[in-house]
């Protein structure tokens, strides 16, 4: 059933990525969209990218596709690593080292994703 | 004039009792239509060199002994046809991801022992009546139609040789194994679907599958592992979620004997009678 569960959660982390990664290839290279880049011209403007970092929907996506893209990538590193045949105490201690990693990771991303927000003050 | 043709067969040779590295040894073999690797291999072995090591039983593809690599590509050496495969030259090889015995012969015992452990046979809750059964289990068309192509698994090998995830993880259960898992799990009549679907979504099981798809191509017999291993991962994914498909009880259930009418009368011999 855990087996079950991690391939599952990987499969669903996979169809977030392809939605989240795909609004932020659209908001980043599609500026003529105007809705997340206000100021208009590059996307990297000041402006734009001041009003984006106090976008709670923008913060929600990327923390969103932040746990996906890692519990992706972790897994897959996961599988990768046991298809090389170590033993069964290894896998259990490498599976917890990846979830804390994972978990720490997630929250030093969330707390940057936070933290952007205080670029408003510098509007 | 002659009939037929000349070609090269190189045989990879390897007695891991005996020789310190495989090598390969080449012989010239007259070819005509009509004539099998198989037949070739004998050809070979009566008339130039009696010790080349090759396994075979039926000769007509049922038996799943003569599995081995024809130019690169797994298959059963008695239904492949040398000149469909080869005009000038034929490579012949044992099947990889096996242990060697000798030769050409690959030692299929673990993948039996594997099939073994995921209980390929029917298992029913109702005890009494699978150690003595009293009459058939009905089963309908459809429900037949959704094992039947993955009970013409002949064990050969093939799959395992072709799976890249076999060459990678040696603990993989591997798509026979497999495949014949999700035959049983698949039959109506059979209750032990739950114990088998544990043991395939343990680690190194049916989610190690990376869907390269060799096995359905190489497989001799047309059976699709590939299939039966995603129709596997759909189901334990829907279970996983409470969505897992029940079976119908009025067609398990066992027949009634005292309004079970059958169109032919048993034999006096039939069991249970």
């Amino acid at each position: 059933m855990r087996e079950t569960a991690y391939w599952t959660w990987f499969i669903i982390a996979a169809i977030v990525i392809l939605i989240f990664a795909g609004l932020h290839m659209v908001v980043m290279h599609l500026s003529m969209l105007g809705v997340f880049n206000p100021e208009g011209g590059a996307v990297t403007n000041w402006g734009n990218v001041a009003f984006r970092s106090q976008n709670q929907f923008l913060a929600f996506t990327y923390i969103i596709l932040l746990g996906a893209a890692l519990y992706h990538g972790l897994y897959g590193l996961r599988t990768i690593v046991f298809e090389l045949g170590p033993k069964k105490s290894f896998q259990d201690t490498f599976t917890v080292l990846l979830w804390i990693v994972g978990l720490v990771l997630f929250a030093i991303g969330t707390y940057a994703a936070i933290a952007a927000k205080s670029l408003e003050l510098a509007l | 004039m002659e009939k037929g043709t000349n070609i090269t067969v190189f045989i990879r040779r390897f007695d891991p009792e005996k020789d310190p590295a495989p090598r390969q040894q080449q012989y010239t073999l007259h070819v005509e239509r009509g004539m099998t690797v198989l037949d070739g291999l004998h050809m070979i072995k009566q008339t130039q060199d009696p010790s080349v090591g090759f396994r075979f039983s039926c000769r007509m593809g049922v038996c799943g002994s003569c599995g081995m690599m024809i130019n690169g590509v797994p298959g059963l050496s008695c239904n492949t046809q040398i000149l469909d495969v080869a005009t000038t030259a034929l490579t012949l090889a044992p099947l990889p991801n096996f242990n060697l015995i000798r030769d050409l012969v690959p030692d299929l015992v673990p993948m039996f022992g594997v099939i073994k452990g995921l209980q390929p046979y029917i298992q029913r809750n109702d005890v009494e009546e699978m150690e003595n059964p009293t009459m058939e289990y009905f089963q309908t068309p459809h429900q037949l139609e959704e094992y039947l192509q993955f009970s013409y698994c002949i064990k050969c090998g093939s799959c395992m040789a072709a799976c890249p995830t076999m060459a990678t993880d040696k603990e993989y259960l591997g798509p026979a194994p497999l495949t014949q898992a999700y035959r049983y799990n698949t039959d109506s009549r059979d209750d032990a679907g739950d114990a088998r679907r544990d043991l395939v979504a343990a680690s190194h099981g049916i989610f190690n599958c990376h869907y390269a798809g060799e096995c359905s191509n190489v497989c001799p017999k047309g059976v699709d592992p590939a299939r039966a291993i995603q129709l596997m991962k759909k189901d334990l994914v829907l279970r996983y979620f409470g969505l897992g498909k029940h079976k119908c009880a009025h067609l398990c259930k066992k027949p009634d004997r005292s309004t079970y009418k059958p169109k032919i009368e048993a034999a006096p011999f039939t069991i249970g009678q």
